[in-house]
């Protein structure tokens, strides 16, 4: 598998002695609630930006979208322009009132016209909920990281993150926060600039060399000598075939041997319309385990040796590099236009996956799929959006659902939104949103060309395509990797620093001293707050362990959704809407989270995770948003139109502050 | 207590101005989202069609990158002379609101 990387561990223990230096630093400034909260509320505006950069820029931005891009194309790029576009509400609609109207969380500026008990539970339980599903694929993430960067295992990777990033809110909670998601946020960009033009330099080449030390082997194709109907022959007489298999999806797989060493090969047709045989990379899951050169018991092999041994599968690279018209075997030094113009023109071959049973064991083969670039330049590679290549109504509202949640979503995170509490004024809140739309959107963009130079430059490991930009990285020199590596950690503990203030605010501030009017002193709620964050950093290492090896990246998007569905509309109705009464906001905020919740469970993608047929869920929809949002406002009207006469004799008693 | 909306107090005249403002801004960046949006369902062979060495799709979601960031220059620049001409910048008295 990956090397360890001894530069990499060396910048990443700099890194880490920089963070604890940085609390360390802060702590003996962060005596007070307004300290520990809001980093004392006179941070920068220009650092505040570049923090909320670091603090959004999560894992599943920098390794999750490039990942995504480097296998799908422009569909991962949308993405990006959806997680940018968030920004806009966020500057619009919430960047002011949120300091104008709040102390500490997103809860109080909701709350700050009712002092409702109902308001505060519910806000504070959104907050957990969409805090809690967005910590756990970091947690996970963490651990994924380390195992290749570091060489230890899972468990050590997410205890070692849990803990930096506990001593890092727990010392001096919102200020360290701050200033280690401002140097994340600066480091994140500046490297992404950096091996985006290396990547436009480097150019575009029809053999790309991941490795320069160990060349990677070349897949061949080779004619077939039988006729298609009959079993295949391979025209190279070295290979006897042993047996083919047939997907259910209709494609064929022939097991060929070469003086004793089986590989797989796809049964398809060259541009001249003629049989051939294309070399696959291949997975085998064993039911017994065989013993690697370690000595270790392993039960996968890829390609036919054991995990442990080989070198992970990579790859992705252009078929036919066509240049100004012409064809070329590599170009160099694009600039940026060039670099979209010869990939557009050019044929890349990506690897698609399909998997059957042979001789009882697992195996997943990952076939070439020459594609035009062309294609991978327009959205439709993996979202199914054209109905010329039957894309149903269904498959369409899922669509525009998801880039509405992610629209909705970025302004109704609660990570996010506390930032504006750590500048002192509204005007400050909004000149540091527009920071942050710039260097995010900065490097959204950048997603785009690391994401293609991964695409092309045979770095995209098939088993795992979120290491895709360490790994187009790692192809320009081990240097850059190790940085790269650190950064990618870095960007975990930036983020799940945000995560865990914004959710020991949620129980200290919120349940503790507002909900259960604990009565707590300036000391306590700092002592509070800190305990909280102790214990949700532990719970959030125990998840992280619990979860090793599932693919939760669909838990950011739960997130989003709960997120946008729960917290906007009651947000946005309370700012614009003097209708809208205490009983209305929490009616909203509890549909929100049930609707977004229930409606992800009863989906079809739950179901396959169920282990049930797709068909079998109730509602085609993957994403909630289209409908909960939409619902959540209905709600809140509806409750605020009934309950209008009560709620102004609340306000004109404001010593009775009934739940709703 | 009660905070009071977004439109009370000392610097509700700039506050309710920049609100509005913002609500517009909002409103039009959502419409040229929603196309995007509607392109790509409705029509997505558009977004093949080329533009120079790019296509529609490039640029289009480059545009909505940049439009974003215009957008928020503009914003920043009406809200900051709002804040000038009402006389009211917003200051800690107004930001520090006793629980």
């Amino acid at each position: 598998m990956y090397k360890t990387s001894l530069g990499a561990i060396g910048v990443f223990v700099a890194f880490v002695l920089f963070v604890l230096w940085i609390s360390y630093y802060f702590a003996r400034r962060t005596k007070s609630s307004k300290g520990y909260y809001t980093a004392g509320g006179n941070v920068h505006w220009s650092v505040n930006g570049i923090a909320f950069a670091g603090d959004y820029l999560s894992a599943a931005s920098f390794l999750g979208i490039c990942g995504m891009i480097a296998t799908a194309g422009y569909d991962g790029f949308l993405y990006s322009i959806g997680y940018l576009a968030g920004w806009i509400v966020a500057l619009f609609v919430m960047a002011e009132p949120m300091k104008r109207l709040g102390r500490f969380t997103f809860t109080d500026a909701l709350d700050s016209k009712y002092s409702s008990k109902g308001i505060q539970l519910t806000a504070a339980i959104s907050t957990l909920v969409v805090s809690i599903f967005y910590l756990i694929p970091q947690m996970v993430g963490a651990g994924t990281l380390v195992e290749p960067l570091l060489g230890l295992p899972h468990h050590v990777g997410v205890m070692l993150v849990g803990a930096i990033v506990i001593i890092i809110v727990a010392t001096a909670g919102m200020a360290s926060t701050t200033y280690v998601q401002f140097m994340k946020g600066g480091l994140l960009v500046i490297f992404s600039i950096s091996l985006v033009l290396i990547t436009l330099y480097n150019g575009l080449s029809t053999h790309p060399q991941p490795d320069r030390n160990e060349p990677s082997p070349v897949l061949t194709t080779m004619a077939v000598a039988g006729g298609q109907d009959g079993a295949p022959v391979p025209a190279d007489p070295a290979y006897q075939l042993v047996a083919t298999r047939e997907t259910p999806a209709g494609l064929t797989f022939a097991k060929l041997s070469k003086a004793g060493r089986p590989s797989w090969w796809h049964l398809t047709r060259d541009e001249n319309d003629n049989p051939v045989l294309a070399e696959t990379c291949w997975v085998t899951t064993l039911e017994v385990p065989i013993l690697d050169s370690k000595g270790n018991p392993v039960i996968t092999l890829y390609n036919g040796i054991p995990q442990t041994d080989s070198k992970p599968l990579q790859s992705g690279f252009i078929k036919k590099l066509i240049y100004r018209g012409e064809s070329r075997d590599e170009v160099r030094n694009l600039s940026i236009n060039e670099f979209l113009a010869t990939i557009k023109s050019s044929t890349i071959v990506r690897f698609l996956k399909a998997s059957f049973k042979d001789n009882g064991e697992n195996t997943t083969v990952y076939y070439q799929k020459p594609t035009p670039g062309r294609e991978l330049l327009t959205p439709g590679v993996m979202f199914k959006i054209d109905r010329a290549k039957g894309a149903t109504l269904m498959d369409k509202l899922n669509f525009i659902s998801l880039m509405m949640a992610l629209f909705f979503g970025t302004a109704a995170l609660p990570h996010i939104l506390i930032r504006y509490y750590t500048v002192p004024t509204p005007a400050a809140a909004r000149q540091s949103t527009i920071v942050a739309i710039a260097v995010i959107g900065l490097f959204y963009v950048l997603t785009l060309f690391m994401g293609l130079g991964a695409m092309v430059n045979g770095v995209v490991d098939l088993t795992d395509n979120n290491m895709s930009a360490p790994l187009l990285a790692k192809s320009f020199g081990t240097t850059l990797f190790a940085i790269i590596s650190a950064i990618a950690f870095a960007t975990i503990l930036g983020t799940v620093s945000g995560l865990i203030v914004a959710a020991s605010g949620a129980v200290a501030h919120d349940l503790m001293d507002r909900f259960f009017d604990m009565q707590l002193t300036d000391k306590g709620k700092v002592l509070a707050g800190k305990i909280a964050a102790i214990v949700i950093g532990c719970l959030a290492m125990f998840l992280g362990i619990i979860y090793r090896g599932m693919n939760v990246s669909y838990l950011v998007g739960w997130a989003f959704a709960v997120a946008a569905s729960a917290n906007l509309p009651a947000m946005v109705m309370m700012l614009f809407w003097k209708g809208t009464t205490k009983q209305g906001i929490t009616a909203s905020i509890i549909t929100g989270i049930v609707a977004s919740v229930g409606l992800i469970l009863l989906s079809p993608d739950m179901f396959e995770r169920y282990g049930l047929a797709r068909s079998a869920a109730p509602i085609g929809l993957n994403n909630p948003g289209i409908i909960s949002i939409p619902l959540s406002l209905i709600v809140l009207v509806i409750v605020s139109l009934f309950t209008k006469k009560t709620d102004s004799a609340a306000v004109a008693a404001p010593a009775v502050s009934a739940q709703s | 207590m009660d905070h009071g909306p977004a439109g009370s107090g000392r610097n509700g005249r700039a506050a309710h101005f920049k609100t509005r403002i913002g609500i517009w801004m909002f409103i039009l960046y959502s419409i040229v989202y929603l196309g995007f949006i509607l392109i790509c369902t409705l029509n997505p062979a558009l977004m093949a069609s080329d533009i120079g060495g790019s296509n529609l799709a490039i640029v289009y979601g480059f545009g909505l990158i940049i439009f974003a960031l215009m957008l928020a220059f503009v914003y920043n620049a009406i809200c900051t002379a709002a804040e000038e001409e009402f006389n009211d910048p917003e200051d800690e008295a107004d930001t520090e609101r006793e629980k």
